[in-house]
């Protein structure tokens, strides 16, 4: 089996609080940030979600910005993630010029635009924001406050975005396109996607419940993670956190939103991942699932699993229950959980489970569990059927 | 990892109330009764495919690029699609907030994405291959040719759909072009800029 | 009683884009979802949306939509019971 990509640097941001410490802190406690809103101003105050509990003065001020800035909070967010990855890879400042960038969103800047989309006539501070309803405008604006001048460019695949950044940036690596490459997500909670999501009727008005019986939906969450990945020339003396080693991605075929009943783009996905990686099912030691605890997502993804896997599923648990739904963001958050619970040795416990569905017979794990951890499959599925799955391995596999 | 010679077979540019395949004006808004270009066209291509009318303008635009494209050919079932376009999927992110002033439409809502189109194309020609969506300021052929060749070297795909498609304040610019080891032009970044610009006469 | 019946075909026409429908072609007692007119998840959730704004109607659960919209007729017969415009 082929070695997989170097990841040198992790940097995250999410309901459990900025940087990886409070992140780990609070999975190894079993503490979720699932709250009312306090930050977003919405008439659906009453709906769980994984906000970050700062404001974008706050954050701002965080990065040292100029009061007139023009970083929306998506920027925000994934700048604070991003820089704290590159510190912990060690990126040198003449390295970072040639560094790549690939960042997913599916909010972008379009939290500013609801909020001052009345003012930009009547206000002349507020346009600086117009420019920043275009996705790609996020992504900008880091890299230039990163210094990152290398191959650039955003991706907007649904849920599943991020995890695709992931996926291109090991695969210009793997084929020698790239040396180093940041990627990731972020996406900002809004109104835009909350009373978009009420209107399909997948929000649960209580903690989310992944794969039980009685699961409700999802609760949306905002955050951002980036990863810092590095070719095998570039590694010198560098500690390697753990390695990228399998990939795949496909279409589920079926529905713009809902995934189909024998999850067939989850099982295609996992098992190009498998490929990739040249691995047999049984060599997965713990599954992140997407798990967004929706009727449709879980019902779908279960099926998958147990044809991928039979009644030898691996552990399992989906980490969603602690930072909400973060949308792009999700495959890069769960890729930083994924490589903590590498570097620990642990499986952090799965929240809110009960009852398994009978459909699949499917229990997470509940209870932080130490275990010999060597490779780690992380799903992500997203609207318009674009499923991708990552496997993570431990350095020296 | 060999190195295959990819060559492109055809490609479709929808601009300007036309179309066109291979340089070629196939189809160009007519004066009457419909005056929508998208559901003269569908018309007149004769796509008889009544999901069409619910998808939003992206999407359309999608499906129709595609139906040209392909034309009557069968579609290898590994063809991955890698797309891109500037303005995301702007024009229904608009609408959206328009009836969140309402009675938010879940219709609406489910285009808020731009991927969504490719999700539509998938089902259509029953797909599950790799789908990638890049947003990027302008048309970007290194991009398209990188990834699309990323994809057919590593033998995930026997062929790729890539281009741009992207709508904005009711004007769109479209540019695909199918990829495989068996056409007519050589696929490089600088054909891909230059077939994009194709103007018509 | 027909008028609403109708009104009901129209709406779900223009509603759910059925371009190339007309209102004859709809039965009464005609399956909306499935194999009848082929109407999918999101089609239910902008007849949710339908309920409320033309008749005041406020479905919570998505779940309820089954019954309701089988068809035209039971359509017709919950809005007849329920509605508050």
């Amino acid at each position: 089996m082929t070695k997989g990509i170097a990841v040198t640097g992790m940097g995250i941001v999410s309901a459990l609080g900025l940087g990886i410490d409070k992140n780990l802190k609070a999975l190894t406690a079993g503490k979720s940030g699932i709250s009312n809103p306090t930050i977003l101003k919405t008439r659906h105050s009453s709906l769980p979600v994984g906000e970050i509990e700062l404001k974008d003065l706050e954050l701002a001020d965080r990065l040292k910005l100029p009061s007139n800035h023009s970083f929306t909070r998506g920027a925000l967010l994934g700048s604070i993630a991003a820089k704290e990855a590159l510190q912990q890879a060690g990126i040198s400042k003449e390295d970072l010029i040639a560094t790549g960038f690939i960042s997913a969103t599916s909010v972008g800047g379009m939290d500013y635009i609801e909020k001052y989309s009345n003012n930009f006539e009547k206000e002349e501070t507020h346009r600086r924001f117009i420019r920043a309803q275009h996705p790609g405008f996020t992504t900008g604006q880091m890299a230039t406050w990163l210094g990152l001048k290398g191959y650039t460019t955003t991706i907007s695949t649904a849920c599943s975005s991020s995890a695709n950044a992931i996926m291109l940036g090991a695969r210009m690596i793997r084929s020698g396109q790239l040396k180093r490459v940041v990627v990731g997500g972020t996406d900002p909670l809004s109104r835009f996607t909350l009373n978009g999501f009420k209107s399909l009727m997948i929000l649960s008005s209580e903690a989310c419940k992944p794969f039980d019986e009685h699961r409700s939906g999802l609760n949306l969450g905002e955050g951002a993670a980036y990863l810092v990945l590095e070719a095998e020339e570039c590694l010198g003396e560098k500690k390697v956190l753990g390695r990228i080693s399998g990939y795949g991605n496909a279409n589920d075929a079926f529905h713009q939103t809902a995934s189909s009943e024998t999850g067939e783009g989850a099982f295609l996905a996992i098992n190009r991942a498998l490929k990739t990686a040249g691995l047999s099912p049984d060599s997965i030691d713990y599954i992140n699932a997407h798990g967004t605890a929706t009727q449709n997502n879980d019902l779908s993804e279960g099926r998958a699993l147990r044809r991928i896997f039979g009644d030898s599923l691996p552990d399992m648990n989906s980490t969603k229950t602690y930072t909400g739904h973060t949308l792009a963001a999700a495959g890069a958050l769960e890729a930083v959980f994924s490589l903590l619970s590498l570097q620990q040795q642990k499986i952090f416990p799965g929240l809110n489970f009960n009852d398994p569905m009978p459909e699949t017979d499917i229990t997470p794990v509940t209870t932080l569990k130490e275990k010999n951890l060597q490779h780690i499959l992380s799903n992500s599925f997203g609207f318009g059927g674009n499923c991708t799955s990552l496997i993570f391995s431990n350095n020296g596999e | 990892m060999t190195s295959k010679s990819l060559m492109i077979k055809s490609y479709v540019h929808i601009r300007n109330n036309k179309i066109f395949r291979n340089g070629k004006e196939i189809f160009a808004l007519e004066s009457g009764l419909e005056t929508d270009f998208l559901k003269q066209a569908y018309k007149k291509l004769k796509l008889n495919y009544p999901k069409f009318h619910k998808m939003d303008g992206l999407s359309k635009l999608g499906i129709l690029a595609t139906a040209v494209l392909i034309g009557e050919e069968t579609v290898d079932p590994t063809t991955a699609l890698v797309v891109s376009n500037s303005n995301s999927s702007l024009d229904t992110d608009l609408k959206h907030f328009e009836s969140m002033k309402n009675i938010v439409s879940p219709a609406i809502f489910v285009y808020t994405l731009p991927n969504i189109v490719m999700g539509e194309i998938s089902i259509k020609y029953k797909l599950q291959s790799e789908n990638t969506f890049f947003i990027s300021n302008d048309f970007n052929g290194h991009l398209l040719k990188d990834y699309s060749e990323i994809l057919m070297n590593s033998a995930r795909a026997a062929a790729v759909v890539s281009g741009w498609i992207d709508l904005k304040n009711e004007e769109y610019d479209v540019f695909l072009c199918l990829i495989d080891e068996k056409g007519n032009i050589p696929f490089s970044a600088e054909k891909l800029e230059q077939l994009y610009r194709f103007e018509n006469e | 009683m027909s008028d609403l019946r109708t009104e009901l075909k129209e709406s779900i026409i223009e509603q759910l884009n059925l371009e190339e429908m007309e209102v004859d072609e709809i039965q009464n007692d005609e399956p909306l979802f499935g194999d009848g007119l082929g109407l999918d998840s999101i089609d239910a959730l902008e007849l949710i949306v339908l309920l409320e704004k033309d008749y005041g109607i406020k479905l919570n659960d998505p779940a309820q939509g089954k019954e309701i919209f089988a068809s035209i007729n039971k359509m017709a017969e919950y809005i007849e019971a329920h509605r508050t415009k």
